[in-house]
């Protein structure tokens, strides 16, 4: 079977190690959360099995006309959602730089006011009647991809006694494998909260806090209409499998 | 030098408190966007294989039940296929997709799945490993999810000869990975931090 929307060969190549040091380690205590919820023992390492080499895979038909656009999928007939309307595009890559097709994309954020439809939210700023703030999309043959939305407020939030998280759109991306999986966050170019939040702040390498920041892409915005970030995301790439032993069964 | 060109993964972040407006938006009261939420139900009436349920709890390092996490499961079909263009072994059980995502309950903190046994999947080298289902944990908190795997208390000659649980260095922290079986349902609670801290894959 070829990968989703593309006449290129599955790959079944292990999953190329994660670098830990780039990631935020489990235990953050600047984010207090984490304290208690971190592993503290060393993590099981092993070379990927089929277990963590296959992945589900989404297609198309799943998604609804209006998934990819938060402006309007929660909103009265003939109203939208307040805020500075945005673009929201890039590409799923993997370490190799190739573009991963057929992936699922789904992305949550809080309103323009920076209030989450949630109930555990109890921020003042209003709900938006016509914001929910979840939306998905799938990677095309390229893996890019694509949405509408407000762009989110900065929020408080109960960590430090004034602790306010940037602006930000929370992203999970699938791979092929169940190994790729991953969840993150999306920050705006230019948002001086970001080198102030305990959450990036796990992160400790700079450059990799920069990964994570979208720039703005006039390139992309719709003149009187919209304007756009550009946001790409790498998940693990996979070991070539030209000289791999076949094992027996396999 | 030439370079090797490899791009760096993107850096983890957490899921945060409200993953469920994403992920599960229909169980936080988000209706009309999505017609249900994915992975929410696993099994059809033509699926193949042995019907289970499994009751996971995520336990912090206070002995407290997260009330906000969740859990995506995966899992190869009774026949011990993954439905996943990455199997090249055959075709597994097209009423089987084998993923499952389930937010903790927010009173009891239990999260349910309703599937079937998974049938034996083969080990790198070709041996078998003992029916297992793959977890995926996030929540507030967790600032990268945690991969481990559920076994299955009544498999104990399976589990006994498993390539993965053989690895397991402190053999007492091999039945922090064994779901145990209560009629019809799999007990399993995953502790994050402890004396029964549970092991954790880094794959
Ligand atoms: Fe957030």
């Amino acid at each position: 079977m070829a990968e989703p929307g593309s006449n290129r060969a599955p790959e079944t190549g292990a999953f190329f190690q994660r670098d830990r040091q780039w990631h935020p380690p489990a235990f953050t205590p600047g984010y207090k959360s984490s304290v208690l919820r971190s592993p503290q023992k060393a993590l099981l390492s092993f070379d990927n099995t089929l277990s963590e080499l296959t992945g589900p895979v989404f297609g198309h038909a799943m998604l609804g006309e209006l998934d990819n656009d938060l402006i309007h999928n929660f909103a009265r007939p003939g109203e939208s959602a307040i805020g500075e309307r945005i673009i929201v595009h890039g590409r799923v890559l993997d370490e190799r730089g190739r573009g991963v097709p057929g992936v699922l994309v789904e992305f949550w954020q809080a309103n323009a006011g920076g209030r989450y439809r949630h109930k555990k939210d109890g921020y003042l700023a209003p709900l938006d009647a016509n914001f929910g703030g979840c939306g998905r999309a799938i990677t095309g043959e390229d893996g890019g991809y694509a949405f509408r939305t407000v762009r989110p407020g900065p929020y408080p939030w109960p960590n430090g006694p004034n602790d306010w998280r940037p602006a930000h759109i929370h992203f999970s991306v699938f791979g092929h494998g169940f190994a790729q999986r991953l969840i993150t966050q999306m920050y705006f170019e230019g948002d001086p909260l970001i080198w102030r939040c305990p959450i990036v702040g796990g992160i400790r390498d700079k450059a990799a806090v920069e990964a994570l920041i979208a720039m703005l892409d006039m390139q992309s915005t719709i003149p009187m209409d919209a304007l756009a970030y550009k946001f790409d995301i790498v998940l693990r790439g996979r070991r070539s499998t030209l000289f791999e032993n076949r094992p027996e069964g396999n | 030098m030439q370079s090797l060109d490899r791009l760096k993964e993107s850096p983890s972040q957490t899921a945060g408190p409200y993953v469920h407006i994403g992920l599960t938006p229909n169980f936080c009261g988000i209706g009309g966007v999505y017609e249900s939420d994915l992975g929410a139900t696993m099994v059809n009436g033509e699926t193949k294989g042995e019907r289970i349920e499994l009751r996971i709890r995520v336990i912090d390092g206070a002995g407290a039940p997260l009330k906000d996490a969740l859990v995506e499961i995966w899992q190869a079909d009774a026949g011990g296929l993954y439905n996943s263009p990455a199997e090249l072994r055959g075709t597994a059980d097209p009423n089987f997709l084998g993923w499952g995502r389930q937010p903790t309950d927010m009173e009891t903190g239990v999260c349910l799945f309703q599937t079937i046994k998974p049938g034996r999947v083969p080990f790198r080298d070709g041996r078998l490993m003992a029916p297992h289902i793959s977890l995926w944990i996030v929540a507030r908190g967790i600032n990268i999810g945690l991969n481990t795997r559920l076994y299955f208390s009544d498999e104990a000659k399976a589990n006994a000869e498993d390539p993965i649980l053989a690895r397991i260095e402190h053999r007492a922290r091999v039945a922090t990975l064994i779901a145990e079986r209560q009629g019809d349902s799999y007990v399993f609670d995953v502790h994050l931090q402890g004396v029964k801290e549970t092991v954790f894959f880094d794959s």
